[in-house]
């Protein structure tokens, strides 16, 4: 049980920032981006052709970062241009990026057999054992990028990025763009999950077009899960809670499958885990209305 | 200071909602000038402070600040120029931050957010002074978030946001229609404190007819989109309600039909 522990946790952190991506829309935009259903294999596929052809690692992730930001950039166009519903928006730039991901690669799966990595760079350049180098890898890119977050939301333009998603007339009257904030939020969130996608797919050894499916779910209910065991006090706990969120939610499913749950019904339990956490504050608050005997 | 040309708008055009809003209406204010306005329902009153807010698209006219036309300019443009309170007290302020971050994005309105601190330490100092005015306790309460205010606190707070770095055009829609009798008192009289204080150009509408009479240097009335009775300082300062009424009955031919208005 305990060698799993240490895996568990740099998955948690690895996928920490799909979490991280995922927070930026569904809690300071106030929408649910499907994008990242996109732009999450979009990563991986950016770094997995560029890694074959043997460009340096983090080139390869910078390189995601920008590809995925370009998606969310996109989906913020289809939105605040042309007014189509944001849910709707992620939608279509999701299934446009199933296409355009098959182009990237030229075929449904590469494998990284062989190839440098971000992980192989770490392991040999500190010498350290392959899972110290994937742990180490994880927490050095959920320092930096939570940082950068912690950072960018305390500036002026972050600042008027999460009053767009609180109550974007307040901040239109008060003389901020807030179609520009939309856009500049979904950048940075589909870059984030893009960087995701590229260091799953490293680690995982390769990469397929596949791969983003129920990305939303996870990284919602690593926000979810996060938030309620861990706070929102403010902005530097509630960006603390998600990361945790990701680990704890790897540990949960770690625990599932050692218990025996098939793999294949992974999803299923993601999802109705999700529901079953969104669902929580109108229960909660019939519960207490019916204490109060309203 | 503010120019209203021939201003009209019209809702749902071409289809069975139509609904013409304002019909050319004309409005000239001077620097300092205070306009009270009332009229019934549907008379086009928020629409024209939304007109010149910038919420929505203008169909003809043009509306001049300080001489510049801003009759094409975006919402978030003209917001250089404009403080505004809503009627809404949740529509002033964004709920899940702080007061502070609230009052250090009203005291960068109009400027494009850049990549420096979105509040800074020296502020704090200056938000605390002018929460103190408002004497509602929130000087010590500035990371408080505003969501957790009363209406009342939330409605002097936008009032504090909107009168900041001294806009040229103030619009107060209904302010105070929200709140309970005591608080509107106290959210009217520090109204008429920052006005007074800083001469700020205002324009505020008001279902109350007795708040119309008691502030401002200046009241217009509208009906069906048109302003039809323009009443200056002198004038207003003799008027009664019951004149008010019956200037009302001879200017739009029938009596004022507002079901929230208060005569008293």
């Amino acid at each position: 049980m305990f060698d799993l522990l240490l895996p568990t946790i740099s998955q948690g952190l690895l996928w920490s920032l799909l979490a991280l991506g995922v927070y930026i829309t569904f809690r300071v935009l106030d929408i649910a981006d499907l994008t990242v259903e996109g732009s999450f294999p979009l990563g991986a596929s950016v770094a997995v052709t560029l890694l074959v052809k043997d460009v340096n690692p983090v080139t390869a992730i910078l390189v995601a970062a920008l590809a995925g930001g370009v998606a969310g950039v996109i989906t913020g166009l289809l939105h605040t241009k042309l007014r189509i519903p944001a849910l709707l928006a992620g939608i279509l730039t999701m299934i446009a990026l199933y296409s355009v991901n098959l182009r990237i690669m030229g075929k449904a799966n590469i494998s990284l057999l062989g190839k440098e990595t971000a992980f192989t760079l770490v392991e040999s350049n500190l010498g350290v054992a392959y899972s110290q180098a994937v742990l180490l890898v994880g927490l050095i890119s959920c320092v930096l990028f939570s940082v950068l977050m912690y950072w960018f939301f305390g500036t002026e333009i972050g600042a008027a990025i999460r009053a767009t998603g609180f109550n974007p007339q307040m901040i239109r009257a008060q003389g901020v763009d807030t179609n520009i904030m939309l856009l500049i939020g979904l950048f940075f969130s589909n870059a984030l999950v893009a960087v995701a996608g590229s260091l799953v797919a490293q680690s995982n050894g390769f990469a397929d077009v596949g791969m983003g499916v129920g990305t939303i779910v996870i990284g919602l209910a690593s926000v979810i899960i996060g938030e309620v065991l861990f706070g929102t006090r403010s902005f530097k706990n509630s960006l603390i809670s998600v990361i945790l969120g990701s680990i704890v939610y790897r540990l949960v499913i770690a625990i599932v499958l050692q218990m025996g749950m098939p793999p294949n019904d992974l999803k299923l339990f993601t999802a109705v885990l999700v529901a079953i956490a969104l669902s929580l504050p109108m229960v909660k608050g019939k519960f207490q209305s019916r204490k109060a005997g309203i | 200071m503010l120019d209203i040309k021939h201003l009209s708008k019209t809702f749902f055009p071409g289809t069975g909602n139509e609904k013409k809003a304002l019909t050319d209406v004309n409005l000239h204010m001077e620097p300092g000038d205070f306009i009270t306005i009332i009229g019934g329902n549907g008379a086009g009153k928020s629409t024209l402070l939304n007109s010149i807010a910038g919420v929505f698209p203008i169909d003809g006219g043009q509306i001049l600040i300080d001489g510049v036309d801003v009759s094409k300019m975006p919402e978030h443009k003209r917001a250089r120029y404009i403080g505004r309170v809503f009627q809404d007290p949740m529509m002033g302020t964004a709920a899940g931050m702080m007061i502070e971050e609230n009052l250090a994005i009203a005291s960068r309105r109009g400027k494009t957010p850049g990549l420096s601190w979105a509040l800074k330490d020296s502020e704090r100092e200056k938000f605390r002074e002018m929460l103190k005015e408002l004497d509602l306790g929130l000087e010590d309460r500035l990371t408080s978030r505003v969501g957790l205010l009363s209406g009342g606190q939330r409605q002097a707070l936008t009032l504090l946001m909107a009168a900041m770095n001294k806009p040229r055009i103030l619009l107060l829609d209904e302010h105070t229609a929200a709140l309970d009798p005591k608080t509107a008192e106290k959210v009217l009289a520090m109204t008429k404190k920052v006005i007074e204080r800083d001469h700020l150009t205002s324009l505020m509408i008001t279902h109350n007819m007795r708040d119309a009479l008691r502030f401002g240097n200046r009241l217009i009335m509208m009906n069906a989109g048109r302003i039809v009775v323009d009443v200056n300082a002198e004038e207003k300062a003799k008027l009664t309600i019951p004149d008010l009424l019956a200037l009302f009955e001879k200017a739009s031919g029938s009596a004022l039909d507002n079901d929230r208005m208060m005569l008293s």
